[in-house]
């Protein structure tokens, strides 16, 4: 069984950024980048399951600008067997990741495609469905485990909704997007960090998959929040309850 | 044109979630059609007909609709869009799963989470875990949005008088679908309040030590008649189940009153709750940065502060 991972860079989960001077966009000169955490869950699923003997190689995809390598890079040092950079500096937005992905689908034919839920910078929660439909394939969103039948032609997804758990059974192939309980992510050591550098990276544009990719939103501007008002500390319980109840009036 | 909602029921009910999409639709100014899918859809047909602002209700009761798989909704909205401007959803569990599926199928770029809507095509969404807001201007034929329920107010349950149109097997396009199965779910039961739409919101994090002492936020909540939610930190240490999360990757809240508990306010927690009317942070760190959101902060040792609060409030 071959597995596509995609991986995109994003801004790090623990930068807080800021608008830039006119509107336009996101400050992101000289902010860390990382891999979308959803997708070191996906790369880090996609090893278990090569380990495990279910599956047999993990091909780690990205998509944006060259530097989009680096996050290839650092799944291939997970344990990652090759990678694919689909480079392009036009913004892209799900569908056009997702019809990036189906095309490298046709070509790759893996039996399993695994994307994070959302990605943590446009939080948009899209691209997994998005492929899924494209492809007419099942999907298993927001999955907190995975379980093969034994001839693998099956695949039973646990899946975190809004009330608690939901099971599905799902045809393969399929695509899964992941959630945070579905592992806990390893750290690369050092000497796959050096193995990484060796193993293929394959590079594809748009224009050679054939996929238009021009943006069907348009920015107007962007704003940041308005912050809020400065609170005050309470002493104890008991102002607090006063507080609550005589100045909020909430209780 | 009119507007196309994609209700979320249980067969007895419409869930809350659905009314706040239906003020939303309502702001664009053309007619709403609710579309009540899968097994019970009949049985709450009536009372969706009663929901201000709603025109007509469209009923699809067939089993290939049931347990909303995304595999049967999606060519099903898309059978469906070519009489609409506009296609709605809340952005719950469902509605994620469900509407970027059609997208694909329609060939649109959906817009996630919206909380404002501007004009027909254009709206604001939430970026980088609420740290930014972006206008966006749709260019596709048909527009496919996903509505943060916390940004509209729920549309009243009495009042409407839409009319109730069942959809025939024959208009319901591909539904019929053998891709997926649906085994089972294990739905948390509560007598509270559902964490998304309670007034009152108490949550635990990492600072509660173990699921054990959530018994004194329940304690809370119940004089409070609170819903109680939980930091990422408290889900992922199996203190409380995960349907429990607030935050950018979890569950959005806004309601009149929020008491964080021994949670230090990561900006992916904020991200799902600091639209909250009142915010009460109670933590031992001074420093915690939970504290720069709370109107009213507490700094004390929760295990002493949470039963005395408990012990303080009048039922
Ligand atoms: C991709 C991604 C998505 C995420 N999504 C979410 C999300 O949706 N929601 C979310 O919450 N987090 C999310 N996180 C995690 C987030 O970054 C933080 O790790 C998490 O919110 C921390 O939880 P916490 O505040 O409970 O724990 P900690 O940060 O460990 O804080 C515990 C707090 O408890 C206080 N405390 C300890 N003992 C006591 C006591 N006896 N009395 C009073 N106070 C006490 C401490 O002072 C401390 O401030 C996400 C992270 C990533 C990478
Ligand atoms: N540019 C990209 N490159 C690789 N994967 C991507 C890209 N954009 C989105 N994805 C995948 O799609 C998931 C969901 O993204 P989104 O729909 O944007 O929230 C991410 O976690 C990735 O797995």
């Amino acid at each position: 069984m071959k597995i596509l991972v995609a991986v995109k860079r994003v801004v790090d989960f623990n930068v807080k950024i800021r608008v830039n001077a006119d509107h336009t966009a996101v400050d992101l000169a000289n902010v860390k980048m990382s891999m979308n955490p959803f997708d070191e869950i996906g790369v880090e699923e996609a090893l278990r399951l090569k380990e495990a003997g279910i599956a047999t190689e993990v091909v780690a995809v990205s998509m944006g600008p060259a530097n989009a390598a680096e996050t290839i890079r650092t799944a291939l040092a997970m344990g990652a067997d090759r990678g694919i950079l689909v480079e392009t500096t036009t913004e892209l937005q799900p569908l056009a990741v997702a019809k990036l992905m189906a095309k490298l689908v046709d070509k790759e034919k893996p039996d399993l495609v695994i994307l994070g839920k959302q990605a943590i910078d446009d939080d948009c929660n899209q691209t997994g469905q998005v492929l899924a439909g494209l492809l007419g394939w099942a999907q298993g969103t927001f999955a907190s485990k995975l379980e093969f039948a034994a001839d693998k032609k099956t695949l039973t997804v646990t899946r975190e909704v809004d009330g608690g758990l939901e099971t599905l059974a799902l045809a393969m192939p399929a695509i899964i997007t992941t959630d945070l309980r579905l592992n806990e992510p390893r750290y690369a050591s050092l000497p796959n960090i050096m193995k990484a550098k060796s193993k293929p990276l394959d590079k594809q544009t748009p224009e050679s998959l054939g996929v238009d990719v021009t943006p069907r939103l348009i920015t107007i501007r962007i704003d940041e929040p308005p912050p809020r008002a400065a609170g005050v500390k309470v002493a104890d319980v008991a102002e607090l309850v006063h507080k609550l109840r005589d100045e909020a009036k909430v209780i | 044109m009119s507007i196309l909602v994609v209700a979320e029921h249980d067969g007895k009910q419409i869930k809350a979630a659905t009314l706040h999409a239906v003020t939303a639709a309502t702001k664009l100014n053309a007619a709403v059609t609710l579309l009540l899918c899968g097994a019970g859809s009949g049985a709450v047909a009536e009372s969706a007909a009663k929901i201000a602002g709603v025109a007509e209700v469209l009923v699809a009761e067939v089993a290939d609709l049931d347990n909303g798989m995304a595999e049967s909704m999606a060519p099903l909205l898309a059978h469906l869009a070519k009489g609409y401007s506009h296609i709605v959803v809340t952005a719950t569990a469902f509605g994620k799963n469900i509407l970027p599926r059609a997208s694909a199928l329609l060939d649109v770029q959906q817009i996630s989470e919206v909380i404002e809507i501007k004009s027909a095509d254009s709206f604001v969404r939430p970026i980088y875990a609420g740290n930014a807001l972006a206008t966006v201007k749709s260019n596709d034929k048909i527009k496919l949005l996903s509505i943060r329920m916390t940004a509209f107010e729920p549309a009243a349950v009495s009042g409407g008088s839409a009319a109730v149109k069942k959809l025939a097997a024959g208009d319901l396009g591909a539904v019929a679908q053998k891709l997926s199965q649906f085994k089972g779910a294990s739905l948390s039961k509560s007598e509270r309040p559902e964490l998304t739409s309670a007034k009152i919101v108490v949550s635990g994090g990492r600072g509660m030590q173990n699921g054990e002492n959530f018994k004194l936020l329940d304690a809370l909540a119940d004089k409070l008649g609170a819903a109680v939610g939980a930091s990422r930190a408290a889900v992922d240490a199996g203190f409380v189940p995960n349907e429990y999360q607030v935050g950018q990757t979890g569950k959005v809240v806004a309601p009149e009153l929020y008491v964080a508990v021994g949670i230090s306010g990561a900006i992916q927690h904020l991200a799902g709750m600091k639209d909250s009317k009142v915010i009460v942070a109670i933590n031992k760190d001074v420093d915690a940065p939970i504290f720069q959101v709370a109107d009213y902060g507490l700094v004390a040792d929760l295990f002493t502060a949470i039963p005395a609060l408990t012990a303080a409030i009048k039922k």
